[in-house]
């Protein structure tokens, strides 16, 4: 179990330095879904259900989505 | 990458660093952080809390068996948020209300088409059929089985919104009715304070567990609880739906 921790904490570090370098800004919020995704494993991990249940629908999901319809209403979907 | 990237990648590192080792090393008494398993918790408040049970000060909980303990909801999760710390929680929903009308303000105009403009395909609406009443379903056991089961309110209602959001992905025309999602707001929001204000009335302070809490784990326990994180699940689900709503037809 503490490698697999190990293995989720160093992919959520790729997912953090993914969601700023990224150029287009649709893949930093993706990145971004991918580091609340996770952290709700690990939370589930340190034996916290109700704060990964809270992580994977509040920050995987409806954060995301919510990203993805500002950057639509933005129109800046394209990258810089 | 420019120049200015690695600069401030190389800063964030530098000043994670300097976080880590105020915390990690430290073992002055000044700031009274010790290495990790050396902590004499007998010197601590907390160790009160590790004492006392959620659900009673002495004697064991069975499950099923035991009759009126202190709070009787079986996931102490939500004793302390619907019961222990209501008033936290009554904030939170002021706070997430907030958030919502000001986006309502800024955005809120519901005679705009959605932003993709075209129904989305065959596949896609079809799975929408089967996924939304299933969603709304686990979105509200979620809700209802709050004291029993990891979850309740928040996330029982964000899984509600989940639901209406694929609604939106799939129909260009989908709308909702907001003065429905208002009454629902209204109705949760004023339900909490009343609750609260029997409390007060009854037992003397604000959102106390006024009701009999029961035998612990069964659905009908935990007096005030259930009802209390029922109406938080309406609250959140209506406000996030709003939200959704708003971002999509502004």
């Amino acid at each position: 179990m503490m490698i697999l921790s190990y293995l989720l904490i160093l992919l959520m570090i790729i997912g953090a330095l993914a969601a700023v370098l990224f150029e287009n800004l649709l893949n930093s919020i993706i990145s971004l879904g991918l580091i609340s995704l996770i952290a709700a494993a690990l939370m589930y991990i340190l034996k916290a259900p109700d704060v990964a249940m809270t992580e994977a629908i509040i920050g995987a999901g409806l954060t995301t989505s919510i990203f993805i319809f500002t950057l639509i209403k933005i129109n800046r979907g394209d990258s810089q | 990458m420019r120049f200015r990237d690695y600069l401030s990648l190389f800063l964030v590192i530098v000043l994670g660093f300097i976080i880590f080792q105020a915390f990690a090393g430290r073992t002055d008494d000044s700031l009274n952080i010790k290495q990790f398993g050396e902590v004499n918790l007998n010197e601590r408040t907390s160790i009160h809390y590790i004492n006392k049970d959620v659900n009673s000060e002495t004697t064991p909980i069975i499950y099923k068996n035991t009759q009126n303990p202190e709070s009787g909801s079986s996931n102490y999760v939500t004793s302390i948020i619907a019961n222990y710390r209501a008033l936290d929680t009554l904030g939170e929903i002021t706070v997430l209300f907030i958030a919502a009308a000001g986006l309502a303000f800024v955005l809120g105009e519901h005679n705009k088409n959605n932003a993709f403009g075209s129904d989305a395909s065959f596949i896609v609406k079809t799975g929408v059929k089967i996924l939304f009443p299933l969603l709304f379903l686990l979105g509200i056991y979620i809700v209802v089985h709050g004291h029993l089961t990891p979850g309740g309110g928040f996330q029982g209602g964000a899984v509600i919104a989940t639901a209406i959001l694929l609604k939106f992905l799939a129909y260009k025309d989908y709308k909702l009715n907001h003065t429905t999602l208002t009454i629902l707001e209204s109705f949760a929001g004023i339900s909490f304070l009343i609750i609260g204000l029997i409390g007060l009335y009854t037992d003397g302070s604000f959102l106390t567990n006024f009701l009999a809490t029961g035998t612990i784990g069964t659905f009908f326990s935990a007096g005030i609880i259930p009802i209390i994180y029922i109406l938080i699940g309406i609250k959140v689900g209506a406000e996030l739906s709003g939200i959704i709503s708003n971002l999509i037809n502004a």
